[in-house]
């Protein structure tokens, strides 16, 4: 459990994080969202201690970070792949880490083991790939066996294969009751590894939305593309309660609210020939704007809505 | 995850361990301390023999002055900017690659790292540089033979000087941390050593005479090199033990200083 309240950071002028405020459960992945700049990484750089808020309290399981005892057995992180040093080997930089916390050695040789890193523990970190430095990273995260978890970018220079493994590697840990907390900045990676987003912008709160609300938002909104010579006679003989039709073009229908299958059939009895018939799914992205954009335009309008 | 239940802290002992791990698996610290340990151990032997050679040549006070102990201490000189460079990247590192955000992660009080980097440098340092020295010192007397020069180290100031170098060595050594730890870069950290140790004891010898010798002796390394040298004919020096008290006094100064700048600055 990680509690996030009223934190803020200005460097200088600059405002990195504004009054934000949330809470990361145990049990799930939660997906920290925004484009580039948002204020992910500065804010957790305040949750493990490197950066001192300006204003605000962040809490790990009810405590501090720099208060709990032995931190990398409560809270695994990887705030960027390269915070390790290039001359070292990668067995030599976890046992080093490993010492400070009393973790066995016995635990460096399984966490390399499982990250996959066996073939070049002994060689030094500067000759290793982006992708390889990220599973070091992960392997320094998970040397305490950590119930709770901090990734910045896990995903980031991993090959397809290594996105997959990371992704089954954090949803395991969620089933296993850790609080699991990732930052990305790509909707996409997070609607099929988060179950929970918390969505920043220039530092301040944006939203918080189930991802599967977001899935099936995306699919309610799915959309047939029609194209036909007659376009107004189908118009009208598609049009019936829960359908609607949006003329793009002069004979272009974009039909929602029904499937292909059930306009090729209406088609067919109406004797209308179809020159294209296109399923189109909205985009998460489009279904994630439309889901946020609901709920700020709700809380910008109380009064109005009242009035009305 | 059980383990977080009872979790043994972290202690300065625990951390202590780490950075002595870390200390030993970097190369480009071995290559440092064995340049040092060379330099200390082979250069008073090296002048000890071009002297031996022209012994002839050497004036006659020369002769009468010959102080086989400073030679014999003498790879200070050079040991002293192998320990400094040193010093300075022990932390200067974990900062240009990043690994000081792993080191604060896995020790959030902090300080704790500034203290073990200090302890396992300034053992490591002291522990290598008093064999050095002891090696040059009796490699110089066996050299020095040949105009029955020696001494032992049971002569006024000797074991005194040897002991002394390596003092001074570690010393320097911790100063050389402190800095490194407040400047966060390599190169500041080097620079801003250079001109302590070596630039501002020039600058200062421009000054008038009349403020210059007063404040020459403060000078970190006039100060500082008292205990790693035999006697003074030069009356503008401190004693022995003033003089390399006022050295560790800078090294406390830089070293408090960093500790506050490690633990108020964002890492």
């Amino acid at each position: 459990m990680i509690d996030v309240e009223h934190l803020s950071k200005s460097y200088g002028e600059t405002l990195a994080v504004d009054d934000l405020s949330f809470t990361i459960r145990p049990g799930q992945v939660t997906g920290f969202l925004g484009p580039n700049g948002a204020g992910k990484s500065t804010t957790m750089r305040m949750i493990v201690g490197l950066d001192k808020p300006s204003a605000g309290s962040v809490t790990v399981d009810g405590r501090r970070y720099r208060d709990l005892p032995a931190p990398l057995r409560e809270v695994g992180a990887m705030l960027e792949a390269r915070a390790i040093h290039t001359g070292r080997s990668a067995y030599h930089h976890l046992l080093a880490m490993a010492q400070s916390n009393r973790i066995a050695k016995t635990r460096v040789d399984e966490v390399i083991e499982l990250v996959g890193l066996e073939r070049v523990a002994r060689k030094r970190v500067g000759g290793f790939s982006l992708g390889m430095g990220q599973r070091l990273g992960i392997a320094a995260a998970l040397l305490g066996d950590p119930p709770v978890l901090i990734l910045d970018e896990p995903a980031n220079g991993l090959d397809p294969e290594g996105i997959l493994w990371i992704r089954n590697l954090l949803k395991g840990f969620a089933r296993e009751g850790r609080t699991v907390f990732l930052s990305s900045h790509l909707m996409s990676e997070m609607a099929v590894t988060a179950d929970h987003v918390i969505v920043v912008g220039r530092g301040r709160l944006i939203a918080e939305a189930w991802v599967g609300e977001i899935v099936q938002h995306a699919s309610k909104n799915a959309a047939v593309l029609v194209r036909s010579a007659r376009g107004e006679l189908l118009q009208r003989a598609l049009a019936g309660p829960g359908v609607v039709i949006e003329s793009v073009d002069r004979d272009v229908l974009e039909v929602h609210g029904l499937s292909g299958r059930e306009i090729g059939e209406v088609a067919l009895r109406e004797g209308v020939a179809l020159e294209e018939l296109t399923p189109r799914q909205a985009s998460l992205e489009d279904a994630f704007m439309a889901l946020t954009g609901d709920s700020v335009d709700f809380h910008a309008s109380p009064v109005a809505e009242a009035v009305a | 995850m059980s383990a977080a239940v009872q979790a043994r802290p972290v202690t300065l002992a625990t951390v202590i361990v780490s950075e002595w791990t870390k200390l030993r698996t970097l190369r480009s610290t071995l290559w440092s301390l064995l340049a040092a340990v060379l330099a200390m151990a082979v250069l008073g032997s090296a002048v000890a023999a071009v002297q031996m050679s022209r012994w002839a040549q050497l004036e006659p006070q020369e002769r009468a002055r010959y102080d086989a102990i400073d030679v014999g201490v003498g790879g200070y000189h050079l040991a002293q900017l192998a320990i400094g460079v040193l010093g300075v990247l022990v932390i200067s590192g974990e900062y240009s690659t990043g690994m000081i955000r792993s080191s604060l992660i896995a020790v959030p009080h902090r300080l704790p790292v500034l203290w073990a980097k200090i302890i396992v440098f300034a053992a490591v340092t002291f522990g290598l540089m008093l064999v050095a020295s002891l090696v040059s010192f009796y490699a110089v007397q066996a050299i020095v033979t040949q105009h029955h020069q020696q001494v032992t180290l049971a002569a006024p100031h000797a074991l005194r000087a040897v002991i002394g170098t390596a003092l001074f060595l570690t010393v320097l050594g911790i100063l050389a941390v402190g800095l490194g730890a407040l400047v966060r870069n390599t190169a500041g950290g080097i620079a801003g050593f250079v001109a302590l140790m070596f630039v501002l004891p020039g600058i200062v010898a421009l000054l008038p005479a009349s403020i210059g010798h007063a404040i020459s002796p403060y000078m970190p390394l006039s100060a500082g090199f008292t205990v790693a040298t035999s006697t003074f004919e030069d009356p503008h020096h401190l004693g022995t033990w003033t003089g390399f008290a006022v050295f560790c006094g800078y090294a406390a100064i830089v070293v408090a200083a960093a500790a506050v700048g490690l633990q108020k600055r964002d890492a």
